[in-house]
């Protein structure tokens, strides 16, 4: 059973182009600033950047790589901070804040080298 | 506007929500692969029975954090005339909140999916909050409630939340205040494309600014110049405070130079703190690239 205070290894993602574009079609997110450089840089971006339901999918990934297979999510919720634009790592980071009647929450900071990319509460089962 | 933005938020909001919208499959594996495979997710109860079992599921189920995928637009995507956030955009865009950024995404598992499972998705329109000031610019914060269903089973909901806003103005050269090129003046914009800061020659050999209309000439003839050395001392100046100019940072100095040549040129004299200019200045010019079509010719104290 996991206490507050129990830190979660530390997960790092680099975004290569191709990292940033299958995770996009892959949550069939097609918009052209996740996968066309040209448009991207034309609407104001520096360059292709990652989309919302991918930090989603790497919050959850990050906790259950740690907590295992047997547990379940109850939620996840993000705040979003600096854009991770392609060739940029991103370092997730975590800590139990909490653990009452079983639910753990945990909280978890996502930051590329812009600054805050995720900040992120998870509880689960 | 007949309707103000909270107005409409208002209407939008009561409307309530949206009719279910269903997605384009069944939950099912494949995308499921695709999914765990671009994410790196090796979390083996979203592709082993066995596995999901094992955990207490009666198989595999799906990535909670796919709850959205499956009720995505797709590459082609149509909203829906009843789509809650649809709607409010475009009323924010006409407004002139024409940039949008997502800043939270709240979603809640009642449970997991499992192959097969059909789910649709309705949406309502919660809080639109603004005008408030943001460092992106003035903008509006608009919630979006998401509820995903199996039959009448609400199975996951999601809290979505953007900033609709008008970004703050930057220098493009759109902007810019472009001078007219007439057939005399034409010649003296092709030159400082190139760098040259070209002089008329009329008639009796002497030096002319601003160009007149050769009339002493062909005037299918190429217009007689001399190209200037580019120094000179300031004539005249004024330190511009307002109003504001598209493409200029307030305030800013224009100078009347008396180039060597004997002629006056007026251009904004750059890099110089405007009370440190005064008649007698020695200056030079420079050239700055606007785009491919407009180079300005501006001044710069020689040190």
């Amino acid at each position: 059973m996991a206490a507050v205070g129990d830190v979660l290894p530390e997960l790092q993602i680099t975004a290569d182009p191709t990292f940033v574009v299958s995770t996009a079609l892959a949550t069939r997110d097609f918009q052209d600033v996740h996968h066309d450089r040209d448009k991207a840089v034309q609407r104001g971006s520096k360059d292709i950047f990652v989309n919302i339901l991918t930090d989603t999918g790497l919050v959850q990934r990050f906790v259950t790589d740690w907590a295992g297979p047997s547990v379940v999510l109850r939620s996840i919720a993000l705040k979003l901070g600096v854009p991770w634009y392609a060739y940029d790592t991103l370092t997730l980071t975590g800590i139990v804040s909490r653990v009452q009647d079983g639910e753990v929450t945990v909280d978890v900071r996502g930051t590329d080298s812009l600054g805050d990319h995720i900040t992120a509460t998870v509880r689960l089962v | 506007m007949s309707e103000s933005i909270a107005e409409a938020a208002e209407r939008i909001a009561a409307a309530g929500d949206s009719a279910p919208k269903p997605g384009r499959d069944p939950v099912n594996q494949p995308m499921i692969n695709n999914w765990v495979e671009a994410i790196g997710d090796t979390n083996p109860i979203y592709v082993d029975a066995a596995a999901a079992e094992a955990a207490g599921h009666p198989g595999v189920v799906a990535p909670p954090a796919m709850a959205q995928v499956w009720t995505m637009g797709g590459l082609h995507r149509t909203r829906a005339a009843d789509d809650p956030l649809g709607q409010i955009m475009e009323i924010l865009d006409e407004a002139g909140f024409t940039s949008i950024v997502a800043t939270n995404c709240e979603q809640t598992y009642h449970r997991y999916l499992q192959l097969g499972e059909e789910v649709t998705l309705t949406a309502r329109l919660g809080d639109v909050v603004g005008p408030k000031k943001t460092g992106l610019g003035i903008g509006w914060f608009v919630t979006v409630h998401n509820t995903w269903y199996v039959g009448e089973e609400a199975v996951a909901e999601m809290l979505f939340r953007v900033l609709k806003f008008a970004p703050v103005a930057k220098v493009v050269p759109a902007e810019q205040i472009r001078p007219v090129a007439s057939q005399e003046t034409e010649f003296f914009w092709e030159g400082t494309k190139v760098g040259e800061l070209r002089i008329q020659r009329v008639q009796d050999g002497s030096l002319r600014h601003p160009p007149i209309p050769a009339i002493w000439q062909d005037k299918n003839k190429p217009i007689d110049y001399c190209v200037s050395v580019g120094t000179g001392s300031v004539f005249s100046y004024v330190v511009h405070h307002a109003p504001k100019v598209p493409g200029r940072t307030l305030p800013f100095v224009v100078a009347l130079v008396e180039l060597d040549e004997g002629v006056r040129m007026l251009g904004e004299l750059r890099g110089v703190d405007p009370a440190e200019v005064a008649v007698g200045l020695p200056v030079q010019v420079e050239f700055v690239r606007i785009d491919d079509d407009l180079t300005l010719p501006a001044w710069k104290v020689v040190k």
